[in-house]
């Protein structure tokens, strides 16, 4: 009889996933099925292959994917260095430490990204420093830092301390109990700090504009020119598209060298 | 390596937390080699406490922690040769079974095939074999166990801690796991030392006993020992069910309680000094009055000491469990195989060998005050009024020594009747009134007997009726 109603409730409940139905099906299937039509048509809706033989033909825009990458990787290895340490802080000392560092985290967050760019550009102009490749690093860094604390602080404070203790009491040493213990364990969060800020800084546009004044170009600065060109626009979707395949691929090595690590 | 007797000596040792609290009081312990030591008491009474300062976790605010015979005590974990098992396991969720057990090996640069090697015996002794590439989370408690105690024992410590280590199996798995427990302490021939709240798995598994509780060592002993002869109302209470009985010792070898005089095996008192007994429920012999009526007025004297009726009785198993009022009006908890009815009259014996007489703590509430103007006196901070004429014995601001009864203090419903606040921290009954312990919200202590009936943790009001507080001159 119980049984029975669980069924019964569960059906009604279905309903529910309906509205959520809807947003994926008209914000995510069917942008991407669009994304997709146009990447391999011309302006004319002929279909085409011609979008993407112009990208593999054209070393610039080749170069720029490939640059793009780098300073996503760059933006993720140094949001990891300087953001593990903070984590480690924050998740091991006393209660009132971290809910102030938190604060002081989130308080920034609170401003539009866009704003808080333009500030940041502003304040290397008022201290003279050039406009370059490091304030668009500076910059990605200093609006993604928090997509990478957050999860590792997370999955850190999940830790037990009961396993720092046994770890210390089978003879570990407070940096071998760091490298045996705490690490590995904080790889899942570690693994989604990673995704959260290599993601978006992959296809990164407004930061690049507004800090390096257009002078530099990521590869979603020519994403966006292209759709915004308005001629142009066959292009750009072929152009999300490729990100798209190569941001897949990446994530998909990065699962399959976690997991081959783990077997051994 | 130290010739020394003992592989563990704890001297003096008292831990005070950052916030005040004293949770290790001057406790003093003696471990020899390869015994199996339990440290038993309720949840806050500092036995892990103590437990982790032996293990290092946790550094004594002052006295010593020898280990074998050197003194280790502000020496960091990884540097002692004890291990511990902990309550949850701790196991690496990260690492499988054989590589949790050889944590402690690989951090020592072991050899591979020795690590191999030692792991395989150490899961063997554990009868985790076959579990060596499984993944820790798969197991279930009790195979979780055998590997942290594996993990422990690899490392060939001289003492194995254990703190609760079976607490959170079930009750069937605990049996088992406490018969193993001893098989693995006599094959490895190492010391263990075993923090536990359960009474029953204390007097199982060891072969000494230490009682603790509020942060100081109550009875050290074998289990017998501990159950047989309590040392203190408290111990007695805590290990197994007693009946515990505010008596006279009247002379050597008599005691009197329950408005008799019974023989006892006990001597040395002095004469007419309180005490308290304690009566295992199981060591009274009972009977039917029915069957077997006393002969009325003048004739033989018969050897049943005690009338009553039963008021319940609950069928426990292998025996029943009643309740007998007897006919002074003292409740007894009596254990038998037989039942009796609920109504029914019987008669009591208890054997001298059977009655353990033990020294009251202390048989007033005693505090030291000042004597104030208009017949008050102040102690614990408060001013409280006084039948006699003080003006008669005592000077305005003449110390003095305090005394009331523990009948005499009176506990309000409503804290604000009272002179002080406090809360009930623990209640003994005593056959006919309970014995409790009240702690005031300034961490004093009062002793009262009553017969209203509290629960731990009420809070109350504390007040005195002027004429039953006595005043003493401070003698010099």
């Amino acid at each position: 009889m119980e049984l029975f109603w669980k069924n019964k409730d569960l059906d009604k409940r279905r309903f529910w996933a309906v509205p959520y139905i809807e947003v994926l099906v008209f914000l995510v299937v069917l942008p991407m099925i669009m994304i997709a039509f146009y990447a391999f048509t011309n302006g004319a809706g002929h279909f085409t292959f011609y979008n993407f033989v112009q990208f593999f033909t054209q070393s610039d825009a080749i170069n720029t994917l490939i640059y793009s990458f780098g300073i996503a990787l760059i933006t993720t290895i140094v949001c990891l260095v300087v953001g593990y340490p903070a984590a480690y802080f924050m998740a091991t000392r006393s209660f009132r430490i971290p809910a102030v560092m938190i604060i002081l985290f989130i308080l920034p967050m609170w401003v539009n990204f866009l704003l808080r760019t333009i500030a940041t550009a502003e304040l290397f102009g008022l201290v003279g420093l050039p406009l370059d490749e490091n304030a668009l690093i500076f910059g990605m860094c200093y609006d993604f830092l928090p997509f990478m604390i957050y999860p590792i602080l997370t999955s850190l404070s999940k830790i037990d301390t009961a396993l720092l203790e046994a770890s210390q009491d089978l003879g570990a040493t407070r940096l071998q109990t760091f490298f045996k213990v705490i690490l590995p364990l904080s790889k899942p969060g570690i693994q989604s700090g990673v995704i959260m800020v290599f993601m978006p800084t992959v296809s990164t546009f407004a930061i690049s504009e507004l800090l390096t004044h257009n002078k530099i170009k990521l590869f979603g600065s020519i994403i966006q020119e292209s759709i915004n060109s308005g001629v142009m626009l066959n292009y750009g979707a072929a152009l999300s598209l490729i990100l798209l395949v190569f941001i897949n691929l990446t994530m998909l090595l990065g699962k399959n060298a976690d997991k081959e690590s783990s077997l051994h | 390596m130290s010739n020394s007797r003992y592989i563990i000596e704890v001297k003096h040792v008292s831990k005070e937390f950052e916030d005040g609290t004293l949770v290790l009081n001057d406790v003093s312990l003696q471990v020899e080699k390869g015994e199996f030591v339990t440290i038993l008491g309720p949840s806050g009474c500092g036995k892990t406490t103590l437990l982790r300062c032996i293990a290092g976790f946790q550094v004594a605010t002052s006295g010593d922690i020898l280990l074998n015979g050197e003194d280790v005590t502000e020496l960091p974990p990884n540097k002692r040769s004890v291990n511990m098992v902990f309550q949850k396991y701790a196991l690496f969720p990260h690492l499988n079974v054989f590589d949790n057990v050889a944590f402690g090996l690989k951090l020592k640069k072991v050899d591979r095939n020795e690590i191999e090697k030692r792991v395989r015996k150490a899961l063997k002794i554990v009868s985790m074999s076959d579990y060596e590439l499984r993944d820790v989370d798969s197991l279930s408690g009790g195979q979780q166990q055998r590997v942290a105690i594996a993990r422990a024992i690899i490392n060939e410590p001289e003492v194995l801690l254990l703190d609760e280590p079976l607490s959170a199996l079930d009750r069937k798995m605990r049996a088992d796991m406490q018969l193993e427990l001893i098989e693995m302490h006599k094959k490895l021939g190492i010391t263990f030392i075993y923090v536990t709240h359960d009474q029953e798995e204390a007097l199982t598994l060891s072969d000494r006993i230490v009682v603790m509780k509020d942060g100081k060592i109550q009875q050290i002993g074998t289990p017998t020992e501990i159950y047989n002869e309590p040392q203190n109302c408290f111990v007695a209470d805590f290990i197994g069910e007693s009946n515990i009985l505010d008596a006279v010792m009247v002379k050597d070898w008599l005691v009197h309680f329950c408005d008799h005089d019974f023989e006892c095996t006990d001597a040395g008192f002095g004469t007419d000094q309180e005490v308290d007994v304690v009566i295992r429920p199981e060591d009274f012999y009972i009977k039917s009055l029915s069957t077997n009526p006393s002969p009325e007025g003048e004739g033989e004297k018969s050897p049943w000491q005690l009338r009553g009726e039963v008021t319940s009785c609950i069928f426990k198993g292998v025996h029943y469990e009643m309740l007998i009022l007897t006919e002074e009006g003292y409740e007894l908890s009596v254990r038998d195989y037989r039942c009796f009815e609920v109504g029914e009259k019987v008669q009591l014996l208890i054997k001298p060998e059977d009655i353990q007489v033990m020294q009251k703590e202390c048989l007033y509430n005693t505090f030291q005050g000042t004597v104030l103007e208009d017949n008050q006196v102040e102690f614990l901070d408060e001013a409280w009024d006084v039948s006699e004429r003080t003006a008669d014995r005592f000077e305005v601001g003449e110390k003095v020594d305090i005394e009331v009864d523990f009948n005499h203090i009176n506990l309000q419903d409503d804290e604000e009747d009272g002179v002080l606040c406090g809360e009930v921290k623990s209640i003994l009954y005593k056959g006919d009134h309970y014995h409790l312990t009240v702690v005031t919200d300034e961490g004093d202590l009062f002793y009262v007997d009553t017969k209203d009936i509290w629960d731990k943790g009420d809070r109350v009001g504390i007040k005195i009726a002027p004429s039953w507080i006595r005043l003493y001159k401070v003698e010099s």
